[in-house]
């Protein structure tokens, strides 16, 4: 039974999962990953109200553009990650914390 | 007619202040030391006397009186009029008062020349002669008793003139607190009197005797109160001590207030509050004044300081004039202060001029051991001194009761009064013997003074040829007064040299005392009249038998006076050191006082200060350090610390959420978010 | 049948976001990750989005997953014994997780989604591409210009300072 609200509950797992993950794990490419669950969710919410609104096609040109967003993100993100393994040498989040009063 | 006695005598109140204010803060810096202020002032006020004399003759009016008052205090219960006022009575003081003062005055242009503290002199002059004249002024008793006072405190700043000399400070402190004594007496009994009448005047008081406001024991008490201050003041037995003492002070002083107008404040006072004495007041006022005429004369005939001589011969004749107050004649008592005024100022100040020529000649010759007061050490002067010796001759006359001269007038009058108290009330035959018995006693002393002085041979020989008359500023007083010493000024318009009806008597009319009981005044001088020849004869024997004595025992040498003195034994030594009275008011009086203020004196000190006083500062000063402990460890610590620590401790644990993890703050927006949609949703 | 599918589809996608989240090795994570992406790109199929299950296919797996795998190898020391990547904070966390989760489905039960008529499935990709250059451009344009910049960014980001 694909209704609606099936895909809603699908995306809100999958979001609340990545909540779950972002706020939770240490690792930096494991938030990353966490944060794309986020987009993925988000995604699957687009779609399918695109097709259970009257089929415009709307929601699958924002679908792409979250998707093209979301790989120019995990871009510069894996940079970031990558410069503070090579300063760090660990890229545990909870060490980058020179925020930290 | 009637503003001008009123307005008149306010000036006269009021220059002698201005004077003395003037001088009292500008006196030094002013030319010639400012005794041109004080002596205009004055001769201004006497000008205003005379005027005031003179409209009084032409008015001829014996119930002449104006009054003015005005309110000081009014608190609704309670309620304080004074003013002024004015009658024959006071129009004669005020006469009095300011010629002898002018006289002081103008005398002491040359007696005081060159003081060390010449202005201020002046300026108290002043200030006494304002006091004086407020006494005479007064219509109410707090009026009299504020300048009665004022006169005491003048007094003591005259006699302490020359307070470097111990003796002259000490006379002062004695004059003045012996007044103090006399006047809490004085003002027991004004008190006395305004309970029971509710006011201080005159007139009011003397209504409210009349109506039995106050009566019987009471009004005794109050009368004999009253007198107390007239005691002092008149210098009465037992307080005459201060008089002879006061002699310290510079003679115009002397003549001014110990002679003419201070002392004969009491009488004067007596004098105006005559309605309101009950015979028993008036009785013990008698004895008093009669028993210190004879005392103070025995002193004086043994006394070899002239000014001393003059002393008790003043204390000797208030007693006569408190005599006849006692004994009903107080307007005799008035005349005698009238004629006394005039020839014992000039009695002092002609003792001045000997005393000041004196000073001269021991100066001259480097003399600074002889006494210059001392008659042992003058003699002969007659021939020197001319105008002195006349003037004091014709004093004399007057005092010892010569017929043709004042003295003999009115003392004759007070004598006729005493005799007729004793013819109607034989039981005080006592104040007539004192009577008769001062008057020839007097005669003698006086003529002593004057044989001693001016006749016979030179004590001091060498000094003898500095002595010379004195300027005129000084002998003129002395003329002027000698010349009021004879009778003639006193009988007008008529002239006859036995009677005293003249001026005096037609104006100055006595009252009939208000006191239920007491004689009327009508009965009174009807009494005195009957028994006027008797007196005069008397009087007459009793003056000659004095002269004649003194004659013989100063002039004529025919009595040694050392074989006298020998003679008399102990009553000379008793005369000589004035009955030791001094010396045993000191040891009974003085000295346990004295005694009884050092004990207490050391239970203040050494009881009371050390233990109770440190006590309650030690007390003091753990209650503080309970206090500061408290405020320092609770409220310091413990509140304000406190409060620091709680934000302290806030700041910290609230200091954990910066945790400077990233994936903390996206939980705690999580939750934030989670929270505010939930609080919306319900 | 197809609801089988469905149900298949949609449980492979949550265990393997679970496995994504709940699991310490990153190895396995990154796997776990591959099948979640290969398990919505079934789900955009089932809505009929079949171009954009494609651009999932290509870009998300082929493209990011990839990166993130060499993220991985490049930054862990695979040499060395198990690293643990022990995660923190998971009991507050979940809580709040779970209460977010429980919200969103009040939302989704509660709210009345319109009823449209079912349409007959139909290729995408041309109405996409129309609408891409019609409709959107603009925001077509700024995706490439941000994709220009995350390009560049990446390049100055791990250059090497020299």
């Amino acid at each position: 039974m694909d209704q609606l609200n099936s895909y809603l509950f699908v995306a809100a797992i999958l979001f609340s999962l990545g909540v779950f993950g972002v706020i939770t794990r240490r690792n930096g490419i494991a938030v990353l990953m966490g944060v794309e669950l986020i987009l993925n969710a988000a995604n699957v919410n687009f779609i399918a109200f695109s097709r259970f609104g009257g089929m415009n096609f709307d929601g699958h040109v924002f679908g792409m553009l979250v998707i093209v967003m979301a790989a120019a993100e995990a871009a510069v993100a894996l940079a970031i990650i990558i410069n503070i393994y090579n300063n760090m040498n660990t890229i545990n989040v909870d060490q980058a914390s020179q925020l930290k009063q | 007619m009637d503003n001008i006695f009123i307005n008149y005598s306010l000036l006269i109140l009021v220059l002698p202040l201005v004077a003395f204010v003037i001088l009292i803060f500008a006196g030094k810096r002013l030319p010639r030391q400012g005794d041109w202020v004080a002596v205009s002032a004055i001769l201004v006020t006497l000008i205003l006397s005379i005027v005031m004399f003179i409209a009084m003759l032409l008015d001829y009016n014996p119930g002449f009186s104006q009054e003015s008052t005005f309110t000081w205090m009014d608190l609704g219960a309670f309620k304080i009029e004074l003013g002024i006022l004015v009658d024959n009575i006071t129009v004669v003081m005020l006469l009095v008062v300011t010629l002898i003062s002018s006289c002081s005055h103008i005398f002491s242009l040359k007696y005081m020349e060159g003081d060390v503290r010449y202005s201020r002199y002046y300026a108290y002059l002043g200030l006494f002669t304002f006091s004086m004249n407020g006494i005479v002024l007064a219509n109410n008793l707090i009026s009299m008793y504020m300048s009665w006072e004022l006169v005491g405190l003048s007094s003591y700043l005259l006699i302490g003139h020359w307070f470097e000399k111990d003796t002259a400070a000490d006379a002062g402190k004695k004059a003045f607190l012996t007044n103090r004594v006399g006047d809490i007496g004085f003002f027991i009994g004004i008190m006395l009197l305004y309970s029971s009448v509710g006011s201080f005047l005159f007139s009011d008081v003397f209504v409210g005797v009349e109506t039995g406001k106050i009566t019987g024991i009471t009004l005794t008490f109050a009368g004999v109160g009253i007198f107390l201050g007239a005691m002092g003041k008149s210098s009465q037995f037992p307080f005459h001590i201060w008089l002879p003492d006061a002699m310290e002070g510079p003679t115009p002083v002397s003549a001014l207030m110990h002679a003419a107008t201070m002392v004969a404040a009491g009488v004067y006072m007596t004098v105006r509050l005559f309605p309101l004495f009950t015979p028993d007041a008036l009785l013990v006022i008698a004895y008093v004044g009669g028993f210190t005429a004879i005392f103070a004369a025995s002193i004086a005939i043994t006394q070899n300081d002239i000014k001393k001589v003059l002393a008790y011969s003043t204390v000797s004749q208030l007693g006569y004039m408190i005599l006849a107050v006692g004994t009903g004649v107080y307007v005799a008592a008035f005349f005698h202060l009238l004629t006394h005024a005039m020839f014992k100022a000039n009695l002092f100040y002609g003792s001045g001029s000997v005393i000041h020529a004196m000073h001269h000649a021991l100066h001259e010759k480097h003399d600074h051991e002889t006494d210059p007061q001392d008659m042992r050490n003058m003699g002969g002067f007659k021939s020197k001194m001319p105008i002195t010796y006349w003037s004091m001759l014709i004093s004399t006359l007057a005092i010892a009761g010569v017929p043709f001269f004042s003295g003999f007038l009115s003392k004759d009058a007070i004598l006729a009064g005493t005799l007729a108290f004793a013819q109607h009330q034989p039981q005080h035959f006592l104040l007539p013997v004192f009577g008769f018995g001062a008057a020839a006693i007097t005669a003698f002393y006086m003529f002593r003074l004057i044989f001693m002085t001016f006749h016979g041979e030179h004590q001091i020989p060498e000094l003898v040829e500095d002595i010379h008359e004195s300027p005129k500023e000084m002998t003129g007083p002395l003329v002027l007064l000698a010349s009021l010493s004879v009778f003639i000024f006193y009988t007008l318009p008529r002239f006859n040299p036995f009677s005293d009806h003249g001026w005096f008597t037609d104006l100055i009319v006595p009252q009939t005392a208000v006191v239920p009981g007491s004689m009327t005044a009508h009965q009174i001088t009807e009494y005195s009249h009957h028994a006027h020849g008797l007196a005069m004869g008397l009087s007459i024997t009793v003056a000659f038998i004095g002269i004649i004595l003194s004659v013989l025992v100063y002039l004529k040498k025919i009595i040694p006076a050392e074989t006298l003195a020998k003679k008399m034994g102990f009553l000379y030594d008793w005369s000589l050191n004035k009955f030791y009275f001094d010396e045993n008011y000191h040891r009974f009086l003085y000295q346990p006082f004295l005694n009884l203020s050092n004990k207490v004196a050391w239970i203040d000190w050494e009881l009371y200060d050390r233990y109770f006083i440190n006590g309650f500062g030690l007390v003091t000063e753990w209650f503080s350090r309970v206090t500061g402990k408290f405020d320092y460890d609770g409220i310091d610590q413990g509140l304000v610390d406190g409060i620091g620590r709680v934000a302290g401790a806030t700041g910290h644990s609230l200091r954990k959420i910066q945790t400077g993890r990233l994936q903390n703050y996206l939980l705690f927006v999580v939750a934030g978010v989670i929270v505010m949609i939930i609080v919306q949703a319900f | 049948m197809a609801d089988y599918i469905f149900w298949l589809v949609v449980t492979v996608t949550v265990v393997s976001a679970a496995v994504v989240v709940l699991n310490s090795q990153l190895i396995y994570s990154a796997v776990a990750l591959l099948f979640t992406l290969f398990g919505v790109a079934g789900l955009y199929v089932f809505l009929w989005a079949d171009f954009i299950a494609g651009v999932q296919l290509l870009v998300y797996v082929g493209g990011i997953l990839v990166l993130i795998i060499f993220g991985i190898m490049l930054t862990n020391r695979i040499s060395s014994v198990r690293i643990s990547h022990k995660s923190v904070q998971q009991g507050v966390g979940g809580a709040v997780v779970v209460w977010l989760f429980i919200f969103l489905s009040i939302v989704v039960i509660k709210t009345p989604w319109l009823d449209q008529p079912a349409i007959e499935p139909s290729s995408s990709v041309g109405k996409v591409g129309t609408l891409l250059l019609t409709k959107y451009v603009l925001p077509f344009e700024v995706v490439s210009i941000l994709l220009l910049g995350a390009l560049i960014g990446a390049a100055v980001l791990s250059r090497e300072d020299t």
